[in-house]
């Protein structure tokens, strides 16, 4: 099975290979046609189907079958067939869908952005910024837990969560001895270790990185900081553990923390183990590749001082 | 007198013994099946008989068994979905209660078409004298030979288990129940892939419900053309109903698919009319997912025919005037139903019961079971009846596995049919509170108002 397939997103057609989802078909296009995802991660075997903020309409199954597909598809685990067409953005019913889902990701959401530390490069955010409605139906109260520490390094604040399962798929697949996973049922579940056991493992502080949201945050930055307030700077050194490759948050003079370094999607291009992430917050353990290069949408870029775009000039005569 | 098929023996004394059951001619079908026809004929006799799934789904059983994938030393699994924890079903129990070889039968038989060494029954954990019911029935017909090593000399190897499940309703869901059975968290699996091709363990599996299985074994002991004749068109053969609510005699019936809804509801033989002398207001026909339909729609159809159990009569007229057979929860509701608090212990069933996976059902069942709880209890307002529809909306169709449908339609649809009963609690908060609305103009056809959106 060599033969590419050919799939129609949005009216623009492309080849790739048999077994790519529709999520990363999309992907290889890029733009605005790429839907969101919360909770699938590329990297992580399993993951995805579980937030349906991707949900797109397969109008054409595939040229053998070309009947459409009854109901919307989470495109991050629905792979592509030739001849298929799907509709993203260009299908009102897809919009409606995932303002939906927006909605309904929001309604147990605290709105505590402004002390927030994942604030500014939260995906939710960026989703509901993007896809959501501006103002909430939901008029009850939200479901509240305790802040909890799993780790002497790691804060779960799990009123924030929206159980996308990354966390828990990294841990399953990236350290060995999960022990945090999901506890109960329906909005009552909660991200947890049995009988609070702490996490202990070299590989555990990616799960902050994956985590979308401000759920499961670093204690090492809490409240140091607005993301937006510090640069963003690649770097790497040599490790034993892992490929040293991070992104270094500078404040000043001062390295205020340390996480891998993620793709336009956010997500993590190599995972880092605990010592490169925790211990080594001096400019003298890395050596310095250059800044990180950040959308300029994002609003990490605002003080950014490389892809800054100048200021319009304005010709003051007209006033 | 209807032709009763799973419950024909029911009323022998000793039926849940191996000796009473042999006595009457139980497990001819496993002496048939292994003796004189090959798997394929077995399957061939259950796509003939047009069974169709008995778990709510309706899909025929013979179909679902041809899709099973075959690969040359991989094994395959038949497994019973007995976690029944709809709202108002509860035929299986009765089935396994009482005559629990009729079960063990049909799995035998079962998993011999299917190429199965190994079956499960996933029992749902709060039915624990059903699952020592079973587990002495296995023991009795392993005793008997007919089940173990060589069963009857045919060098036919079964092994049939019986697996408590935690009691949640999402294990219904067959990938759920799977997930469950090999010990993980309950949660639905992403389809494709099908269990068909990679189900429990990764292997090929077969998950049935307890009524499908318990009546192959008639089908393979009178053929599969003669189960056809039963019922009417591609509804096919017997069903267990279990009538509840405001009737004079609920319990579980077995009737054969076309009679009719008002003789099911009415006539003496089953449900004996209306407890009390009060008046039909509203049905659900199906257990408590399916559509619920006020007394016209549910004994006419629109064109003024009567409407019949069975998996095409009370489907007609689609989500607008219809609803579905499903998993045979036949809930009467007389006039002193309210239908606002009987949608939001419905709802609240749901939310209670999302597994918390996708977050559609997850959100969305909370707050539509909160928004129906302020509405019952006199704080709604007028908007909360579209919100609700709209919730359901954005739920239907958009979940991994059908909890979130079946969590959407009982709302939708009791909007959709009794929306001036929710107006009328809006209005008059104290006297839903005190009273309830009666039956109002629902006996009699009304227009049926389709929503925006």
């Amino acid at each position: 099975m060599s033969e590419k397939v050919k799939v129609t997103i949005d009216n623009i057609e492309i080849e790739v290979d048999p077994g790519t989802t529709i999520l990363n078909a999309a992907r290889m296009i890029g733009g605005d046609i790429v839907p969101p995802a919360m909770c699938y991660y590329s990297k992580l075997k399993g993951s995805g189907g579980k937030c349906r903020t991707c949900l797109v309409k397969v109008s054409q199954g595939s040229a053998k079958d070309p009947r459409p597909m009854p109901k919307l598809v989470a495109s991050c685990r629905t792979t592509v067939m030739d001849g298929m067409v799907v509709q993203n953005i260009t299908s009102p019913e897809v919009i409606e869908a995932r303002k939906g889902v927006v909605e309904f990701l929001l309604i147990n959401h605290p709105l505590d952005c402004p002390v927030c530390d994942q604030a500014g490069e939260c995906h939710l955010q960026d989703l509901s910024f993007e896809h959501g409605k501006d103002q909430s139906r939901y008029e009850f109260k939200r479901r509240t837990f305790e802040m909890v520490d799993i780790g002497d390094k790691i804060k779960l604040h799990m009123n924030r969560c929206i159980l996308c399962y990354r966390c828990v798929f990294t841990a399953d697949q990236i350290t060995d001895n999960r022990v945090h996973g999901i506890l109960g049922r329906g909005d009552a579940s909660e991200i947890g270790t049995y009988i609070s056991k702490a996490i202990d493992n070299d590989f555990s502080g990616n799960v902050i990185d994956v985590c979308p949201v401000g759920a499961l945050t670093d204690k090492t930055f809490r409240f140091k900081n607005r993301v937006w307030f510090t640069k963003p700077v690649n770097a790497h050194c040599d490790c034993e553990k892992c490929s040293g490759k991070v992104t270094l948050w500078y404040k000043g003079e001062e390295v205020i923390r340390v996480t891998g370094r993620k793709d336009q999607y956010g997500e993590l291009e190599e995972f880092i183990c605990n010592t490169c992430r925790f211990d080594k917050k001096k400019t003298s353990d890395w050596t310095i590749e250059g800044p990180t290069k950040v959308d300029r949408r994002s609003v990490v870029s605002s003080n950014h001082y490389d892809e800054k775009e100048l200021l319009p000039v304005i010709d003051r005569k007209i006033f | 007198m209807a032709q009763k098929i799973l419950l024909k023996n029911i009323n022998v004394p000793g039926i849940n013994t191996f000796e009473v059951y042999r006595q009457y001619g139980g497990y001819a079908a496993v002496e048939k099946a292994l003796k004189t026809m090959s798997a394929d004929d077995v399957v061939e006799e259950v796509k003939k008989s047009g069974l169709r799934g008995r778990g709510g789904a309706g899909f025929p059983t013979g179909m679902k068994w041809s899709f099973l994938a075959k690969p040359e030393g991989v094994p395959r699994y038949l497994v019973c979905n007995a976690d029944e924890s709809e709202p108002g079903t509860f035929k299986d129990r009765y089935l396994m209660t009482h005559t629990p070889h009729t079960l063990i039968e049909g799995m035998i038989v079962s998993s011999f078409a299917l190429g199965a060494n190994t079956s499960y029954i996933y029992v749902r954990g709060e039915m624990m004298p059903q699952i020592r019911i079973l587990e002495k029935a296995i023991a009795e017909a392993k005793n008997a030979g007919f089940l173990g090593k060589n069963i009857l000399g045919t060098g036919y190897d079964l092994e049939i288990y019986v697996q408590p499940g935690g009691g949640a309703y999402i294990c219904g869901e067959e990938t759920a129940l799977l997930e469950s059975l090999e010990g993980k968290r309950g949660n639905p699996r992403i389809k494709p892939p099908f269990p068909a091709i990679a189900g429990l363990y990764g292997c090929p599996t077969v998950v049935n419900n307890v009524e499908s299985i318990a009546a192959v074994s008639w089908i393979v002991n009178n053929g599969g053309d003669e189960y056809a004749k039963i019922g009417i068109g591609r509804s096919t053969g017997t069903k267990l109903i279990s009538a509840s609510g405001n009737i004079n005699k609920p319990g579980v019936y077995e009737i054969e698919l076309g009679l009719s809804v008002e003789e099911f509801i009415y006539s003496d033989e089953y449900c004996g009319g209306i407890a009390n002398g009060k008046r039909l207001k509203a049905v659900v026909a199906g257990g408590s997912s399916v559509p619920i339909l006020p007394a016209n729609l549910i004994l006419k159809l629109s064109n003024g025919q009567p409407r019949l159990m069975s998996y095409e009569s009370l489907a007609e007229g689609g989500f607008a005037t219809g609803t579905m057979l499903g998993s045979g929860g036949f809930i009467v509701m007389d006039e002193d139903a309210c239908i606002v608090r009987n949608t939001w212990n419905f709802s609240r069933f749901y939310h209670h019961e999302s597994c918390g996976q996708c977050s559609p059902c997850r959100e969305g069942t909370g707050w539509m079971e909160k928004v129906l709880h302020r509405i019952e209890y006199g704080h709604g307002k007028m908007s909360d009846i579209d919100l609700l529809v709209d919730v359901s909306k954005k739920i239907e169709g958009n979940t991994i596995c059908p909890l979130g449908d079946a969590a959407a339609w009982p709302v939708a649809s009791a909007i959709r049919h009794f929306r001036d009963e929710f107006e009328w609690h809006v209005n008059n908060p104290q006297a839903a509170m005190d009273g309830n609305y009666g039956l109002a103009n629902y006996a009699d056809p009304i227009p049926v108002v389709e929503e925006a959106n």
